[in-house]
């Protein structure tokens, strides 16, 4: 049942051409990162004389292109979780979902689940194509799991978040900017406590934690604290939507 | 009884403090198509959320087929089709991608998806609208859309929340039909505010107003007080009270416009005498028809005594 809802989602993601489209931006802004990564490879490296200054391909690119998936996808996934429950509402389409036999909590996991698995194409097909430095290097494929586990864990908390958002206007554009703003706030929330390493406010940063990741690091810590985080939203939107049932 | 599929036992759901529907209790049985009445605001909507789990009910409890609503949603939920006021339809889709979620989503196995989508369009005269946009379809066939969603899956219960809104005659018709022919085979719940509607489709009645029910029985009953004890009669040559009261039967006669309303003793019926009289003295008797109270004077009685009692 879950897999029906989500089925629906990616399904009417790609119905109209908003879902390819972003796809297809998404795509061109990462290869050309890639390009160019590739291009300042050769220049950097020809001047990096001593051995220390020195980096694999596979780290210098990337750094590059995860760098800037993370941001970029900081504006994509309020764009795309923003309509998930709040366009439902606008167009009167919740009893559907809600007098059908499923429960709240597959209605969300399954809303859920669909958007990470569009945004899950995306993971894939950047791993793919940092994959094709393999034709003529030899890369880190360690470095590129660590990466694409790190981008996944927080692209799924920020449809987590976005999610809950949607559930809590029927204006999209408004759940769409607030969990921007949201994600943003959690975003950047270590560089405010940058100076104080033992800070917990720092330890909330969704970025402290991709960190180690990014550094093609799979910690065990920043695992469970993303998937506390992706919990507590989808248990904060079951509730919210169970609310409408009962306060109408 | 296994053939009692819904019951409502005592549902009240309270907004703020103020009873949107207190205490209404009613049983529904296989092969019975309920007619829901009510001026606006009465509470049909809310009542007919709270049967298909849209809305918890603040007190009371709904049965479908015997099964707890609260307890096991998604079993009764299974059992239902639902077509609320505004219409659930996904419009970036087509007819028969809509179709195939709805029927996905109710628990059609796959193999079965397909038979019940085509059963569904034919059904609602849809099978050359296919493979079009919903957003495109005519209001008209949107609803009919929200109508196949709801038989999809073949529901033991349909509640229709006014089917018939919006529509133009025929398919206003070729809709009351399709009530009809779903409701020989399941029950149906319909609210609707046209009175002759009801008269037409159902054969079990409720009134609903300010949250209670104040008319629940089959719709003979209904009609029975539409027709009364009256007659209506008009004469070129007005008699005199009098003279119709000392016919035999005749209980009271009042003057209505040009004519002469007569209400007779219950199973006395002085239409032939009122016409020999009238034959023999020279009234001019030139109509006479029983006087119908229209549906729509029993339902402002039954909704105004009630707003007085309050």
């Amino acid at each position: 049942m879950i897999f029906n809802i989500a089925r629906k989602e990616l399904k009417s993601m790609f119905a109209s051409p908003m879902g390819w489209i972003i796809l297809a931006l998404l795509m061109f802004a990462f290869g050309t990162y890639y390009l160019n990564g590739v291009n300042n490879y050769f220049e950097v490296m020809s001047g990096a004389i001593r051995p220390a200054e020195r980096t694999g391909v596979t780290q210098f690119v990337g750094q590059t292109v995860y760098g800037v998936a993370s941001f970029i996808m900081l504006f994509a996934v309020p764009l795309l979780s923003m309509r998930l429950i709040s366009e439902e509402r606008r167009s009167q389409t919740m009893p559907f979902l809600f007098s059908a036999p499923l429960s709240i909590i597959e209605i969300v996991i399954g809303k859920f689940l669909g958007l990470v698995v569009f945004l899950g194409i995306l993971i894939v097909y950047i791993a793919l194509m940092l994959s094709t430095l393999n034709i003529w290097s030899d890369i880190d494929f360690g470095y590129i799991i660590a990466n694409s586990t790190g981008l996944f864990l927080l692209l799924a908390s920020f449809s987590a978040l976005g999610l809950y958002f949607s559930s809590l206007t029927s204006q999209p554009i408004v759940a769409g900017i607030l969990s921007f703003i949201a994600l943003f706030v959690l975003m950047i929330l270590d560089r405010f406590f940058a100076g104080d390493p033992t800070s917990t406010m720092a330890q909330l940063s969704l970025m402290k934690h991709f960190q180690s990741f990014a550094g093609g690091l799979i910690d065990t810590a920043d695992i469970a604290y993303f998937i506390l985080f992706i919990i507590t939203f989808l248990t904060l939107t079951i509730r919210r939507l169970d609310a409408d049932r009962l306060r109408g | 009884m296994d053939n009692l599929t819904v019951e409502a036992i005592e549902l009240t759901r309270l907004y703020g403090g103020r009873a949107a529907v207190s205490d209404v209790s009613f049983q529904l049985t296989k092969g019975q198509v309920l007619g829901f009445l009510g001026p606006n605001g009465a509470g049909k909507s809310t009542t007919m959320k709270m049967l298909t789990g849209n809305l918890a009910p603040s007190a009371g409890s709904v049965k479908i087929c015997g099964i707890d609503m609260m307890e096991n949603p998604k079993e009764a939920k299974a059992l239902i089709g639902y077509l609320p006021e505004m219409r659930p339809l996904y419009k970036e889709f087509t007819v028969d991608e809509y179709l195939t979620i709805a029927a996905r989503l109710h628990k059609v196995s796959s193999k079965n998806i397909k038979k019940a989508v085509e059963n569904a369009k034919e059904r609602c005269g849809l099978t050359h609208m296919s493979k079009r946009l919903i957003e495109n379809l005519s209001n008209g066939y949107q609803q009919r859309v929200g109508i196949a969603q709801a038989i999809i899956h073949s529901p033991m219960v349909v509640i229709l929340d006014e089917p018939t809104v919006g529509l133009d005659p025929i398919q206003i018709r070729d809709i009351r039909a399709l009530i009809k022919e779903i409701g020989q085979e399941h029950s149906v719940i319909v609210s609707t505010h046209i009175l002759p509607e009801v008269e037409m489709v159902c054969d079990h009645v409720q009134i609903i107003d300010k949250g209670k029910l104040v008319f629940n029985g089959g719709i003979d009953v209904l009609k029975r007080q539409r027709i009364g004890n009256k007659l209506l009669i008009g004469f070129k040559n007005k008699p005199t009270a009098q003279d119709l009261l000392a016919i035999d039967g005749v209980a009271e006669v009042e003057s209505v416009d040009d004519m002469i309303r007569v209400r007779f003793i219950e199973d006395a019926n002085p239409n032939a005498s009122i016409v020999e009289a009238s034959v023999k003295n020279g009234w001019g008797l030139y109509q006479i028809a029983p006087d119908q109270t229209s549906l729509e004077d029993v339902f402002v009685q039954l909704t105004y005594h009630e707003a007085e009692a309050v």
